[in-house]
């Protein structure tokens, strides 16, 4: 079996991926249209570029349907449970930084930490009956961070895209999202909280644990290893 | 590991203990809606608990305990005082990989009854610890309502009393208030550059008059003196008071003479230890610890206990404890007194049965 790379198949992302190993001398490219998902690798032997949605490379790598994969840590630990069991983090890239944070409206001048939050969802909950809405994407990470702070009388609910957006529409009053500059939440009327992030999440280099390192994929991955100064075994 | 089949003849024997003991039999559906539980207990219960999606009733949980729709059903048709037993799979969601089960037995004994809360306590304990004698378990007990009754007892803002009593099943978040309210945690600096931000249009549901209704609670609770050092002092020997019953009430006693509010629940403590004893009990022997049942997914705001294998790693063999604020949540209105517990018969058949 040759060794499966997965890297995200769009946008910026995808480019940084090419250029950082473009820099070690590992051509990844795509191949046919623009507009057909399919790689190719030149420069090592018997590695297959595969070409996923940022968001399932953490699924496919617990799987160990591919070996290697490109994402953001945030998507990693938010996706897999105990991920450190189902995955290594071989090498961080260096690019790809973002930090999710909580943020409330910017006019909410009585809250600037959890505590406010915290005291924020008990009085939310009294006069208006329902818990504090947070809007998410990332429920686990979310989740973990507020039960270890010991919030309470809140809610998470979903939201998979636009969720600065979410507060003016009235369907959250908070909420927990990856951002790099905090451009979009000034623009929204949003703040973040003065506490450290929940995360400091940059895109990195994964080997799945479940996957089969043994003859072509091992042998493959040993060359590329030594290319790319990775750790010797993978996993 | 004993097989299935062990814990499921282990489960009916002390279902019969149960029924024998005076219960109606009761059944919960597995499938619950998960709103009531997630409203109860947060949104932490997710982690805990299997959510899944009916196409018409939205999200349901597999039951992560029976408590809840035991008291719903009472609280919608039944007549009190009465006893129940169930018996059942409950399901808890492992986010970490563990040897704990996701998917195991409970078999529940709950007494609702408005008379006498002391006998009610004994009752329970007592079958409980009866039918567990054969497995030689060590049983703890303690009284989340001895700590609610000190915290309502301090001499400081009401506001803040809510806060403390709104996390006493949150130790971490609760010693940290504690110690704001104590004047050990300074304001942080966050908090004082508040009044610094300039006018942002205000957006989402929370209104300029709650926001007002905070800020006038905030500049309250800064003029207002810290909770002194000597009750901040007593709340911590209180969390920290672990000795025999009767060693523990008599510090208790000893507590009271500065914290008159947790003289009465020493008295109930006191006459929980009596019909305790009335029931063959040896309460010279038993465990008290005012934290305990404190980080337990539970409700409970009373009596406490628990029956614990040898083994540090296994959970409780059996636990329970008296719950009478969530038969007031649950209750739309209505409230009453209620005790009981669970044993979970798989592991009562792993330590070798009953005998």
């Amino acid at each position: 079996m040759t060794l499966k790379l997965g890297v995200p198949s769009k946008g910026r992302l995808m480019e940084q991926c090419f250029d950082w190993f473009g820099a070690r001398g590992v051509t990844l490219r795509r191949t046919g249209s623009e507009r057909e998902y399919a790689g190719a690798v030149e420069g090592a032997e018997g590695v297959e570029l595969v070409l996923l949605s940022a968001g399932e490379i953490p699924r496919e790598l617990a799987q160990g349907r591919i070996h290697l994969g490109i994402t953001g840590t945030d998507l990693v630990r938010d996706r897999l449970a105990d991920w450190d069991r189902q995955v290594r983090e071989l090498v961080p890239l260096g690019f790809g930084h973002a930090d999710l944070v909580i943020a409330v409206p910017a006019a909410w001048e009585d809250v600037s930490t959890l505590d406010d939050l915290d005291a924020v969802a008990a009085a939310f909950r009294r006069v208006h009956g329902q818990r504090l809405r947070i809007a998410t994407k990332y429920h686990r990470l979310v989740r973990d961070h507020l039960a270890a702070n010991g919030i309470a009388d809140y809610q998470l609910v979903d939201s998979q895209g636009a969720t600065e957006g979410t507060v003016k529409n009235l369907t959250a009053e908070a909420i927990a999202d990856i951002t790099s500059s905090g451009e979009t939440l000034r623009a929204n009327h949003l703040k973040v909280l003065d506490e450290a992030p929940i995360l400091h999440s940059q895109a990195a280099l994964f080997a799945a644990r479940a996957a089969d390192w043994g003859g072509e994929a091992g042998r493959a991955y040993r060359a590329l290893a030594a290319r790319l100064d990775l750790p010797a075994p993978p996993v | 590991m004993a097989d299935k089949a062990a814990a499921y003849a282990c489960a009916e024997r002390i279902y019969a203990a149960f029924l024998a003991a005076g219960a109606a039999p009761v059944e919960a559906d597995i499938l619950q809606p998960a709103e009531v539980l997630l409203d109860l207990y947060g949104e932490d219960i997710r982690a805990r608990a299997y959510v899944t999606a009916d196409p018409l009733r939205g999200e349901m949980m597999l039951r992560p305990d029976f408590t809840v729709p035991v008291v719903q059903m009472h609280m919608a048709h039944g007549a009190d005082p009465a006893r129940y037993a169930y018996r059942g799979e409950v399901f808890r969601k492992q986010e970490h990989l563990t040897p704990r089960k996701s998917e195991y037995l409970q078999v529940g004994y709950e007494v609702f009854a408005r008379d006498d809360p002391s006998a009610a306590d004994a009752e329970v304990f007592a079958l409980f610890a009866g039918l567990l004698a054969p497995l030689r378990l060590r049983a703890a007990t303690g009284d989340i309502g001895i700590l609610m009754a000190a915290v309502r007892g301090l001499r400081t803002l009401d506001s803040r009393k809510a806060a403390l009593l709104r996390h006493v099943w949150r130790p971490q978040r609760f010693t940290r208030l504690l110690e704001r309210f104590g004047g050990r945690a300074g304001a942080a600096p966050a908090r004082r550059r508040l009044l610094e931000a300039g006018p942002v249009p205000l957006v989402g549901l929370r209104s300029e008059a709650e926001i007002a209704a905070r800020l006038a609670a905030l500049r309250e609770d800064a003029a207002a003196p810290p909770v002194s050092a000597e009750e901040v002092a007593m709340l911590e020997d209180l969390l920290n008071l672990s000795a025999t019953s009767p060693a523990a009430l008599a510090r208790l006693r000893e507590m009271a003479r500065a914290l008159p509010a947790i003289g009465p629940a020493a008295d109930r403590m006191e006459a929980r230890l009596d019909a305790l004893a009335a029931r063959g009990v040896d309460v010279a022997a038993l465990a008290f610890e005012a934290s305990h049942g404190r980080t337990t997914l539970e409700y409970y705001d009373g009596f406490v206990f628990s029956f614990h294998a040898a083994d540090p790693d296994l959970p409780p063999v059996a636990s329970g404890g008296r719950y009478d604020a969530l038969t007031a949540v649950l209750g739309q209105g209505r409230s009453i007194p209620a005790v009981g517990g669970v044993v979970r018969p798989g592991l009562v058949a792993d330590l070798g049965g009953l005998g």
